[in-house]
């Protein structure tokens, strides 16, 4: 019982991981193709946001993370407004500007706040089965993760909006023809992307060293899942985190740390060499049979 | 901006100073003002311009000022090789003092050895370095871990865990601590090293708890294997941690939210917090006047760690050999260094150990308790930097320029 406890417990830790790192990055680089460099930054900006409005203005930690997000979603809206307009159908172009976002914001962070800012205590408490104790928060995380990316496939795949943002990204041209407002279509769809990245950050906020560079622990993580996922994220996460969840689960259980990442990356080549369009070109191609 | 404005300051420094050049005496400074290591480090450079203003007050060190030649090397190992080139080659320095990490110091020793050029490290590190131009002020795992691991192995039990980083520092210390938890009769239930890159330890804790160790050895560097500690508490693990790094460098105690530090043992050879724990007697006093005298100069320092104190006591070494070599020469200095030179330092009496170019320690173990408040349960006074001297390293004697391991000693 502890031992099945165990791994849904470790399982669960890595997947929310995988998953919420990749979340925000699902929308921009998924859905949109724009190779956002900077959604670390965005995951940044989101812990920042949660942290520094919990410490300057001492609000209860659920308001704090709304303020973060909120401020995440109103960083991704001008950042669309003034460049990544520009690059939407322009992948390669995206990856300088979106790197250059990158390496400004980061140094911008650290001018302002320092090279290290004060954290918050992780909130609720841990519980005890057998030999181990766990942390509850934790075990909110792993259902926060599929909280959220339920939420996002009912937006995008069953509301009006969903299929508006669908039908724009495939061809621009036709839905506006038929009287969309493409314009406003990507940028709600932009934002929502950065306002998920930003709900990452304020997740993992209170449980991280607050840095500058808190968010590229999550970019590696994200990519990965999101290539893995391959070309309809939402279809394609939750089995592509739950893949590369147990291979670094297992052979962390079994060897350590270093392997476990290691194998994690040996599972993403295989992967992308024998499905090259990721998990949901092998579920929608199961379907479509 | 800020590059360009270093670079113009620099210049214009290297302009006017060889204008005037054997005025002065040149202290050439690498230390990471910005970047990863920042938080640590700028203590130690506020040390190091403390210590020359006061010689310089005095009079200076036989008859000349000190003047301090200093770059920014920003974290990154790079930036070192190429400022210690500049040091040598541009600034003709007659001593360069500097680095932090253990990287960032085998980076840049090579270029001094070849160079002939006197070298301070004061930093805290694995230990083993036997060099006859290198001269370390910090304190080394015999001074740091054989006082640490016996007495947290008498205190809470025999059975020791380890994480540490992994690279050369890391992996270094994890093998001494081995070799002194067997030593002291006790077992060693676990180990794991972890890449600097890895922020989430949900596994690496259930693996401890599992092996139910009485201590934990926490070997963690960088901002993202620090989020281990604010882990480890929300998951309530409860296991009493030691170490030698924290608290005593990046003062985590105060930047981390309670309790994620809580029952945390370090042993350092010098805090701020000495004065203020220990209310009367030589600590208190030296620490208080200390404090004081940095304070003086830098009001806003968010807090004055050990390596500040190893880095002020590397001056006035340099200076006091000097004054006895009666010159700048390197091997003059060395010879008049390995003498037996002290320096009444921030926590007492430092003494050169002229066999391994290392300093002796008061060593206090610090703990942080209910709300980060800091305690010290033990002092062990005047400990010796003995292992590489008992291995054979004899620099006074015999000329090395190696770095040695429990593994792989010296070969006599």
């Amino acid at each position: 019982m502890v031992f099945l406890f165990n791994i849904f417990y470790q399982f669960g830790d890595s997947l929310a991981f995988l998953l919420l790192a990749a979340i925000g990055l699902a929308v921009i680089f998924g859905m949109m193709k724009i190779i956002n460099l900077a959604h670390g930054e965005f995951i940044t900006v989101g812990a920042y946001g949660t942290v520094v409005s919990g410490k300057v203005f001492n609000l209860p930690l659920p308001i704090a993370m709304a303020f973060g997000v909120l401020v995440t979603i109103i960083f991704g809206l001008i950042l669309e407004k003034f460049i990544i307009r520009y690059l939407y159908g322009r992948p390669l172009d995206s990856v300088v500007a979106t790197w250059g976002i990158s390496l400004i914001v980061s140094q911008s962070f650290l001018v302002i706040f320092g090279p290290s800012y004060e954290g918050l205590q992780t909130p609720m408490g841990n519980f005890q089965l057998g030999e181990f104790s766990y942390s509850e928060y934790r075990i909110f995380l792993i259902f926060s993760a599929l909280f959220l990316l339920m939420l996002l496939y009912y937006l995008f795949m069953k509301t009006s909006f969903g299929t508006l943002a669908r039908a724009t990204i495939e061809n621009p041209s036709i839905s506006s023809s038929m009287g969309v407002d493409v314009k406003n279509i990507y940028t709600a769809t932009f934002a929502i992307g950065a306002g998920l990245a930003g709900v990452t950050g304020a997740l993992y906020a209170p449980t991280m060293t607050i840095v500058p560079s808190i968010g590229q622990a999550f970019i590696v993580s994200a990519f990965i899942t999101v290539v893995t996922a391959g070309a309809s994220p939402f279809v394609g996460l939750v089995p592509a985190a739950a893949f590369l969840g147990t291979v670094q689960t297992t052979v962390t259980f079994f060897y350590k740390s270093t392997i476990g990442l290691i194998a994690i990356l040996c599972a993403v080549i295989l992967i992308i060499r024998y499905l090259p369009n990721g998990f949901s070109g092998l579920i929608l191609k199961k379907r479509s049979k | 901006m800020k590059k360009i404005v270093i670079f113009l300051i620099s210049s214009f420094l290297i302009l006017f100073s060889n204008a005037k050049a054997a005025d002065t005496i040149k202290l050439g400074i690498l230390e990471d003002e910005t970047g990863n290591f920042a938080i640590a480090v700028v203590p130690k450079i506020h040390a190091y311009e403390l210590a020359v203003k006061e010689i310089n007050a005095a009079g200076g060190v036989l008859g000349k000022k000190l003047e301090i030649v200093r770059y920014d090397t920003q974290s990154d190992n790079r930036r070192f090789q190429e400022f210690a080139r500049r040091l040598i080659k541009k600034d003709k320095v007659d001593v360069v003092f500097g680095a932090f990490s253990s990287a960032s110091r085998e980076s840049i020793r090579g270029i001094m050895e070849k160079n002939k050029m006197l070298y301070f490290y004061n930093n805290q590190y694995e230990g083993g370095v036997c060099s006859k131009t290198t001269f370390m002020t910090g304190a080394v795992p015999e001074q740091q871990f054989s006082t640490l691991v016996p007495w947290m192995m008498e205190k809470y039990g025999k059975n020791v865990y380890t994480i540490a980083a992994d690279y050369n520092f890391g992996q270094i210390s994890a093998e001494w601590v081995r070799q002194i938890v067997k030593e002291a009769g006790g077992t060693m239930v676990g180990e794991e090293f972890i890449p600097l890159d890895v922020s989430q330890y949900s596994q690496t804790i259930q693996k401890i708890q599992k092996a139910k160790p009485d201590v934990l050895m926490t070997l963690l560097v960088g901002a993202k294997q620090a989020s281990f500690y604010e882990q480890q508490a929300s998951a309530g693990l409860g296991i009493p941690m030691a170490t030698s790094i924290n608290v005593g460098q990046a003062y985590e105690h105060r930047r981390f939210a309670p309790p994620a530090l809580e029952n945390m043992y370090v042993t350092v050879n010098y805090i701020q917090e000495v004065h203020e724990v220990i209310k009367s007697g030589e600590f208190h006093d030296k620490s208080k006047d200390y404090v004081k005298r940095f304070r003086a100069l830098y009001p806003n320092e968010p807090y004055i760690n050990m390596e500040s104190a190893n880095a002020y006591n590397a001056i006035y070494m340099y200076a006091k050999a000097v004054e006895k070599a009666g010159t700048t020469d390197t091997m003059k200095v060395v010879a008049a260094l390995e003498s037996g030179i002290t320096q009444d330092g921030p926590s007492g009496v430092v003494t050169m150990d002229p066999k391994s170019h290392h300093g002796s320690h008061t060593i206090f173990l610090v703990r942080v308790g209910k709300n980060h408040t800091v305690t010290i349960p033990k002092i062990w006074k005047d400990i010796q930097p003995y292992w590489l001297g008992d291995n054979g390293c004899d620099l006074a004697n015999k000329a090395d320029y190696s770095q040695y391991t429990p593994s792989n000693p010296p070969k006599n």
